[in-house]
């Protein structure tokens, strides 16, 4: 019991560790504009179908959910302020997290922990190159930056365009103007705030996470392997626990 | 090529003295001293799991000995602040052995990484110099190539022009022969021979390819258990009187090195079995 508690205490003061140099190596990373540009490209473009069509479908499914309760009280009307504020609030920030971790945080930990099984991190170090502001940081910056961007576009997605709008407004009758009405007059600068904090500390988790578990994979294929399932699973728990901490003290 | 600040060193690249590293509770070297004259090709032989390119990691800095130092032209690699074995480094060519090229990008972007890093230098020049080293293994057909759709000795090669892309003192090879077709271990023994003389470079090879590195070495130190069992010129240690060194040069499959795992006799393990 002790010795478990001991490995756990010392994998979490090796990650701060860790957090520490990449933090440390950020400013290199930041005067590498076309360094930053491919990673947020292959970290936060390339998400975007799944971030896209993912909040769609979520926008869709509240409209359907809130209208039939809003219903049975007569406040159909108010339909687009129950959207707006549970997706701004939570599902923008979190379900974006999530999927992120899935997508982009498991190929970030594959890629780098098949760098370290190759040899490539070892051979970036003897030729005087420092993996973890040439490889490490730099993705971890790009995690950090892409995620408030990608959770903005969900939300924008789950709100309006095909998403709640879509359902709420072509197919269920709520009118355009009081659906846009509701949410003008409800949401406050402060929501905005507030899922953006949520969102950077997600983006900031899973980077950590998926850059930590990719460095430190045995480099072996069932090492990546472990690195990778590693990443998603202590991701996830990680999202949704912070949200809670994160929750209680805003709202 | 430079002299050595130290005059005791002046012939001498690379020296190890009493270098002694453990991996977990596995003794990998107990006292191992080597020295690696400059513009020579020195080879490191040895068994298989010996620690051989745990060596190389020793020299270049990546692990720290337990006991006993290394230098790198009279400086101790091991007391040495981060960024200066980084300036260390740039005089030191390492050669993987399965030639660790950067996989998302060309060969001749591959080159041309250590000196858009270290240098600023303009495009053009890069240009230039990148061919240069990649003409000098024979390979500037290749540049647009990525590392996937190249063979085994071609990454290699690739890997080579790499390493020598900062002109270095000293390049390290790993096991440059392993698993070569006889055309392309040819092209690569020649191209360590040429290369270390054209260009004045200081070698060392590990490997356990006894024939190919005895051909083409200067000096050659034969390691296992952790300790050096013969060195000298390939010659030499083709005449060593070390019953061991001559079953791993000769590849015989017993000798004082045995053929069986460390066992209980066989006919009381087969009568153990029936009880």
């Amino acid at each position: 019991m002790i010795g478990i508690l001991g490995n756990y205490l010392q994998g979490i003061g090796r990650a701060l560790f860790f957090l520490f140099t990449i933090i440390a190596a950020i400013p290199s990373a930041l005067v590498r504009p076309r360094l930053m540009a491919q990673q947020i490209y292959s970290v936060g473009v390339l998400s975007l179908v799944i971030i896209v069509l993912s909040g769609s479908f979520v926008g869709m499914v509240l409209a359907l959910q809130f209208y039939r309760t809003l219903q049975v009280f007569g406040a159909g009307e108010s339909l687009g302020v129950a959207i707006a504020l549970s997706v701004v609030r939570e599902f923008g920030p979190v379900v974006t997290a999530l999927l992120f971790a899935g997508r982009a945080g498991s190929a970030l930990a594959a890629e780098i922990g098949l760098m370290k099984a190759t040899d490539q991190l070892s051979g970036m170090e003897m030729m005087a190159v420092d993996p973890i502001k040439r490889v490490v940081a730099p993705r971890f910056l790009a995690g950090l930056i892409s995620m408030p961007l990608l959770a903005f576009i969900f939300t924008v997605m789950a709100i309006g365009v095909a998403g709640g709008h879509a359902i709420g407004v072509s197919l269920l009758g709520v009118d355009a103007g009081s659906y846009w009405a509701g949410i003008r007059e409800v949401l406050h600068g402060d929501d905005i705030r507030d899922a953006f904090i949520k969102s950077i500390t997600f983006g900031a988790a899973c980077s950590w996470i998926a850059v930590y578990q990719g460095y430190h994979a045995a480099p072996t294929s069932a090492g990546v392997a472990r690195a990778t399932t590693d990443t998603v699973v202590i991701s996830s728990l990680a999202i949704l626990a912070l949200d809670f901490i994160l929750t209680a003290f805003m709202f | 090529m430079t002299t050595s600040p130290t005059d005791v060193a002046a012939s001498t690249l690379v020296s190890v003295r009493g270098l002694r590293f453990s991996h977990g509770p596995r003794v990998i070297y107990d006292g191992v001293d080597l020295d690696i004259p400059r513009g020579r090709i020195t080879a490191i032989m040895g068994p298989s799991g010996t620690g051989k390119t745990t060596l190389l990691r020793l020299i270049g800095g990546q692990w720290k000995p337990s006991a006993g130092t290394v230098t790198f032209d009279g400086i101790n690699v091991h007391s040495q602040s981060r960024s200066q074995l980084f300036e260390m480094r740039m005089r030191m060519g390492m050669l993987f052995q399965n030639g660790a090229l950067l996989t998302d990008l060309t060969v001749f972007d591959n080159v041309a990484f250590p000196l858009r890093e270290h240098t600023k230098l303009p495009e053009s020049m890069i240009r230039d110099l990148v061919l240069m080293k990649l003409n000098a293994v024979g390979l500037r057909g290749a540049r647009d190539l990525y590392p996937e759709e190249l063979s085994g000795g071609m990454s290699r090669r690739v890997a080579l022009a790499r390493a020598i892309s900062l002109d270095p003192q000293l390049v390290m090879y790993d096991e440059p022969f392993t698993g070569q077709d006889p055309i392309s271990m040819g092209v690569l023994m020649r191209l360590v021979r040429t290369l270390n003389d054209a260009l004045g470079l200081t070698s060392i090879i590990v490997s356990h390819d006894v024939v190919e590195v005895l051909s083409i070495c200067d000096q050659a130190y034969v390691i296992s258990g952790g300790k050096v069992l013969g060195h000298g010129a390939a010659h030499e240690v083709r005449a060593s009187q070390s019953e061991w060194v001559q079953q791993f040069l000769k590849g015989e499959p017993d000798g004082p090195v045995p053929f069986h795992y460390k066992a209980v006799p066989y006919a009381q393990d087969l009568l153990g079995a029936a009880k």
